[in-house]
């Protein structure tokens, strides 16, 4: 199994490919498109985070030692977002995941998603991940 | 006499249209957030700053003499243009939100229990939220007249709404997320006409057409100077004298006060009763300089080359397939919400900055509207006199591209 940090570089790398902003968006579109991120079952109103323009469904469970993470978006690129953090975070134990830094996204150009201003609903759902990797850190 | 309106020669005046934004240059269209400066204005900023920096109505020397003449000037000039009986009936504010705040303050203190206001299924948050504010302080009741599929004000609800109970009317003259431009002349006739008081929203409607006070016999009229290629921060309340002397003050501090002791104080005369603090000396003076700027422009050509605009883009958008327009009211200013079937304003509104196109996504600030079209927001785009078809032709083929990928 890969770490956070491997994974990370992993996505570094594929984004060094591109650039151009449009062929680089075209790639988080098609990650968008093609994730099937969560069970309908999930897609509730207690698993959602309303942003001010796209609206965030998360789900995290344990499987044994690691916590697996599903999630959706109305909008894809949120969504093509989405598909690159649960790629890092799910399937992780849970203190590497409390403290993961995702610096990766601000190394391929995406940290404007991440910015509290954004109202997408990203910043939120990280918040939710890292609280339920420290309440199950212990 | 202005001279004959020219966009190109327009744009020259503002340096910021000359920027690329992502390697692409920049079109602005998101103008109903806050409009682009001129370089007058930029002028005088540094000009203030660096050559009469002074606080106002205090000092005996000199600078503080420069600073407070060219403040009162742009007090009496924003009067002029606004066509103001008296220059103390424009009230320096940090907006239109602080505006209608003091109004909701102050002028609802005199309201009491039962007593109605009215606002609109338009409204801005920051003519909703301080009614709300005030009818919860005093036990008063918040009316909204509802509006059509249009975005139009349904007038007759509007006629049967008003009562000897309503006390004041808040109706915005240009709605902001559907470009719908408000009959407020008739409607201030028939709020008079029960007694109660009118405020006008002024904060999308000085930067595209003329509006006068006096002919429009407002009580109240709210603007941002932001929005009319002035700076952030600074705004204008103009109420007529009558009701402001009858207004108790909105906050205390320096200059609303002719003379204070631990016992009791007594307030200064208008327009000072309601400018406690340093104001924003700067800004007032450059917000000055945006109107006199807006002077010098030719008010009947602008107003022409925006509806061209708004008619040549709507024809545009119009061809995109799935598109869906929301605000189609029969007057309208240069804004045009939509939605296009199979995307997301959030993915679009990224996409369409990539290729350096500034629009607005999302509520605008004006949820009811959104709840009212069963929709989570729009992408706008708002245009200023400084747009051109030329940018709007970039913003089709971005859009193309856009639901291109999207799809």
């Amino acid at each position: 199994m890969k770490s956070i940090q491997e994974i990370e570089q992993e996505i570094i790398e594929e984004f060094e490919v591109y650039d151009d902003w449009m062929d680089k968006y075209e790639y988080i579109i098609e990650l968008g498109k093609d994730l099937p991120l969560i069970d309908a079952q999930y897609k509730t109103d207690d698993k959602l985070i309303k942003g001010c323009q796209s609206r965030v469904w998360v789900h995290a469970e344990k499987v044994s030692d690691k916590l697996v993470f599903t999630a959706d978006s109305d909008a894809i690129i949120t969504k093509g977002v989405i598909a690159l953090l649960i790629r890092v975070l799910s399937n992780q134990e849970p203190k590497d995941i409390a403290t993961a830094e995702l610096s990766f996204i601000k190394k391929i150009g995406l940290q404007e998603h991440l910015s509290p201003t954004r109202a997408n609903g990203l910043v939120s759902m990280i918040n939710k991940l890292k609280l339920y990797a420290i309440s199950n850190a212990a | 006499m202005p001279q004959k309106f020219d966009v190109q020669s327009i744009r020259k005046d503002f340096p910021i249209l000359n920027e690329t934004v992502n390697g692409k240059p920049l079109v602005y269209f998101d103008n109903g957030a806050t409009s682009q400066k001129p370089q007058v204005v930029l002028d005088a900023i540094n000009a203030y700053y660096a050559t009469y920096n002074a606080n106002i109505h205090r000092g005996v020397h000199h600078l503080s003499q420069v600073a407070t003449q060219a403040y009162e000037d742009a007090r009496t000039l924003i009067a002029n243009y606004l066509g103001a009986t008296h220059s103390h009936e424009i009230i320096v504010t940090k907006g239109t939100t602080d505006s209608i705040n003091l109004v909701a303050f102050s002028f609802g203190e005199l309201l009491k229990e039962g007593d109605e206001i009215i606002i609109s299924a338009m409204e801005h948050h920051s003519n909703i939220v301080p009614w709300q504010m005030l009818c919860q302080r005093k036990g008063c009741k918040l009316r909204v007249v509802p509006m059509n599929t249009l975005g139009e004000l349904d007038l007759e609800a509007y006629a049967t709404i008003l009562s000897d109970r309503t006390k004041l009317v808040a109706i915005t003259h240009i709605s902001n997320a559907l470009g719908t431009i408000n009959p407020i002349k008739e409607m201030i006739r028939q709020a008079h006409q029960v007694g109660a008081k009118f405020l006008v929203d002024a904060a999308q409607s000085v930067q595209h057409m003329p509006v006068n006070v006096t002919e429009l016999d407002c009580d109240f009229l709210a603007l941002s100077g932001h929005k009319l290629f002035g700076p952030t921060g600074v705004g204008v309340l103009y109420g007529k004298e009558e009701l402001l002397n009858q207004m108790p003050p909105y906050q205390g501090g320096g200059d609303m006060i002719a003379n204070v002791t631990f016992e009791q104080t007594t307030y200064n005369t208008l327009p000072h009763k309601f400018e406690a603090g340093t104001p924003h000396i700067a800004g007032v003076i450059c917000l000055g300089k945006a109107f006199e700027y807006l002077q010098s422009i030719d008010m009947q050509g602008l107003q022409r080359h925006e509806q061209e605009l708004l008619e040549y883009a709507t024809a545009k958008l119009q061809e995109i397939d799935g598109i869906q327009f929301y605000g189609q009211a029969q007057h309208k200013a240069s804004v045009i919400s939509f939605l296009i079937e199979g995307t997301h304003p959030y993915d679009v509104g990224t996409l369409l900055d990539k290729m350096g196109i500034a629009v607005r996504t999302g509520h605008h600030c004006t949820q009811p509207i959104m709840d009212f079209y069963q929709i989570p927001g729009t992408i706008r785009a708002s245009f200023a006199f400084y747009n051109t078809k030329e940018e709007v032709d970039v913003m089709i083929a971005a859009l193309n591209r856009a639901v291109a990928m999207l799809r």
